[in-house]
């Protein structure tokens, strides 16, 4: 299975660069936490990236050797591609004040 | 039995073993480690986990067909690669060949946010598919305990590390975790705790300046296995355990006999000297020639055109040579012919395991039918007794195991008791040579016993033990009532008895000088009184014809006188007259 959301700009002004942001979330089959974490992932971007985000689930039970480029381990896995640098979040990122500072959407407190 | 249903559940099946390859650790463990169950391999740091891995793996691959996956936490695959490369492991041929998979997980916990719930399912997949893609039946992990710094929930990670344990059983492989070793408990994060069916813990020591390595196997649920410590060394073909106890005593032995280049020292052992195979001890204080000795076993045993290594631990092979030049041994045309090989190190040079497999080496490699250790005490300033004892035991049975003769010289202390400081070694020896020296009357002998001599008459008697320019000669030694005597005194006391049979003889000479004088005297005298007889008997003589021939006068006197007279009884002067 290999879903990809790829959504357009759309109107709107973007809240920070308008870059395209390409995100891509390793799971291994629809378990609950997979799916839970795609749900969260959608409408964190959806809120605060404003469509300009690109998502690219990447099922390791049907693409295994995929999983050595991003040194994936922990599942699920959000791996943010772009931009630089590489960031990852691994959880079903239910909490998403902590997605946002992983993501750098939000500094730190 | 625990957790595999489909295996036998009978009691008398033995527990199915995976050989590591690994030189002696099969020995100990009884054929290997659990197959299809995972193994932890701990130690602190610079112990040689990783590589104990690696070559499980790569005899795995290579001896025993069954191909394996390393998963590495802490070293890249190229890092590996070269780490590996100076103990002659090729992995990367090995991966070309799809016998090996070699897998770097990398973490790093500055990269990582974490958020909600998530698992280890990545690294299970991962795993996956590496033991599919080339059917792995060993799987390495090396070092798990990198994912505690790499991850932050820890409650999570035992959770998952504990299923991958089952995963990995469940899997059927034979798998190896290395960790490090914790300060309190045998892992730093207490895997040992998922572990249970197998735990060998790894060490390197420093004793006395010297370090060395040792293996213990600390738990194998299911099976017996050698509980010691056991010394282990990293040469350059690999790890190497040295099993003390474990090796089996079922050597071939051999009746043929060989003689120790001292025709006197044979006739003592027997008459033909000792067992081809065996193991021989000479012990002795400084300076009671026993290099000398050993030299004489090595050159006999080259002129009958065998193979010799002389390991010399306190002389390099040019000072042999010539120091045995004085005793009229040439060795030099034997180095030349290459029957004759010595091998000289210092025994501070390197620890004792590193000793045994510079010796193991060489043997092999020159493949002798004598050895000779000169001398095996040396080596203790590299070790303590008991692992020179340990290291002696190990080398007796891998030189017996080829019918290799051996010859240890053993250097007693003044002062020890003689014997012993060799009684721990004496037991694996076959024959034992002591040779003393007596100090007496200004000077010092040596002198030569056989103590033991499996499986052979030897003598009991002491030989005195003489060095000269054209060799070793045995001579009995005076034993009188003064005790035993030997040297100057030996040749006083043979010269004294020789002088008190010179004085007996003389002696007796005289006395029958003595009786022929007296019988010679009354031979004299016999004569003397034969002819004072034959004096006397011829004055008799003379009388009587004095008397005859008066009464033949007086007789014709008076026929005379009686003619004149005109006597008658003419009759009696005729008959008389008539003589």
């Amino acid at each position: 299975m290999r879903t990809r959301t790829a959504k357009r700009p759309q109107t709107g002004s973007p809240r920070r660069a308008s870059k395209l942001w390409q995100l891509r979330l390793y799971v291994a089959g629809q378990t609950p936490k997979s799916l839970a974490a795609f749900s969260n992932l959608k409408e964190i971007c959806e809120t605060h990236l404003n469509g300009r985000y690109r998502i690219e689930v990447i099922d390791l039970i049907e693409q295994p050797q995929l999983s050595k480029g991003d040194q994936i381990l922990a599942i699920p896995t959000l791996v943010r591609k772009l931009p630089q640098p590489v960031r990852k979040i691994i959880g079903d990122l239910s909490d998403a004040n902590r997605v946002l500072i992983g993501l750098d959407l939000r500094p730190a407190d | 039995m625990k957790n595999n249903g489909s295996r036998s559940v009978s009691p008398a099946a033995l527990l199915p073993k995976s050989p590591t390859g690994i030189q002696g650790l099969d020995e100990i463990t009884g054929g290997g480690l659990p197959r299809g169950r995972p193994t932890l391999v701990c130690g602190g740091a610079g112990c040689g986990k990783t590589l104990f891995a690696v070559e499980f793996l790569v005899r795995g691959a290579t001896k025993f067909g069954e191909p394996g996956v390393f998963m590495a936490f802490e070293e890249t695959a190229a890092e590996l690669k070269s780490n590996v490369a100076s103990l002659g492991f090729d992995l990367a041929s090995l991966i070309r060949r799809k016998k090996l998979v070699l897998d770097h997980v990398y973490l790093e916990r500055s990269e990582i946010q974490e958020t909600g719930e998530y698992d280890l399912e990545g690294l299970f997949v991962r795993l996956n598919h590496a033991i599919d893609s080339i059917g792995a039946k060993r799987v390495v992990l090396d070092t798990l305990e990198a994912l505690f710094a790499g991850l932050p929930n820890e409650a999570i990670l035992r959770a998952e590390l504990r299923r991958l344990f089952r995963w990995l059983k469940d899997k059927g492989v034979t798998a190896v975790i290395t960790t490090e070793r914790g300060r309190e408990q045998l892992t730093r994060h207490g895997l040992e705790e998922y572990v249970s069916d197998c735990v060998i813990l790894l060490d390197h020591r420093v004793n006395d300046q010297i370090a060395t390595r040792h293996l213990r196997v600390v738990k194998y649920r299911g099976a017996l296995h050698g509980t010691n410590e056991f010394p282990f060394l990293i040469g350059d073909e690999g790890f190497s355990v040295l099993p003390i106890t474990s090796l089996g005593l079922n050597h071939k032995v051999s009746n043929e006999r060989i003689s120790t280049g001292i025709p006197r020292l044979d006739t003592m052992l027997g008459g033909r000297g000792f067992f081809r195979g065996s193991s021989i001890l000479l012990t002795g204080t400084p300076g009671t020639g026993k290099t000398i000795t050993a030299a004489c076993f090595a050159d006999a045993a080259a002129r009958r055109g065998e193979r010799v290594l002389f390991f010399s631990f306190e002389e390099s092979p040019n000072q042999i040579i010539r120091n045995m030049l004085s005793i009229g041994l040439r060795l030099e045309p034997l180095v030349k012919s290459g029957l004759l090989r010595f091998h000289s190190a210092r025994p501070t040079l390197y620890g004792l395991e590193m000793h045994l497999a510079t010796m193991f080496k060489e043997i092999a490699a020159f493949r002798p039918q004598v050895v000779i250790m000169d001398p095996i005490t040396s080596l203790m300033v590299a070790g303590t007794d008991h692992e020179t004892k340990g290291m002696v035991t190990r080398l007796i049975d891998y030189l017996k195991d080829g019918q290799v003769t051996s010859l240890f010289t053993s250097l007693t202390h003044g002062g020890h008791a003689l014997q012993q400081s060799e009684i721990a070694m004496s037991s694996l020896m076959d024959s034992w040579l002591l040779l003393q020296d007596f100090e007496g009357n200004g000077e010092r002998n040596r002198v030569l016993y056989v103590i033991k001599a499996r499986g052979m008459a030897h003598s009991n008697q002491v030989r005195e033990f003489l060095i000269s320019n054209r060799g070793i000669d045995l001579v009995d030694a005076y034993i009188g009532p003064s005790g035993v005597l030997t040297g100057a005194s030996r040749v006083a006391q043979t010269a004294r008895e020789k002088a008190e049979v010179l004085a007996g003889r003389q002696e007796a000479a005289r006395r029958k000088r003595e009786l022929e004088r007296k019988r010679a005297t009354l031979e004299q005298q016999i004569a003397g009184l034969r002819s004072d007889y034959e004096t006397e008997a011829l004055e008799l003589r003379r009388v009587d014809e004095q008397v005859g021939s008066q009464t033949q006068v007086l007789t014709a006197e008076r026929t005379e006188l009686a003619r004149l007279r005109q006597a008658d009884a003419p009759v009696v002067s005729k008959s008389k007259g008539s003589r």
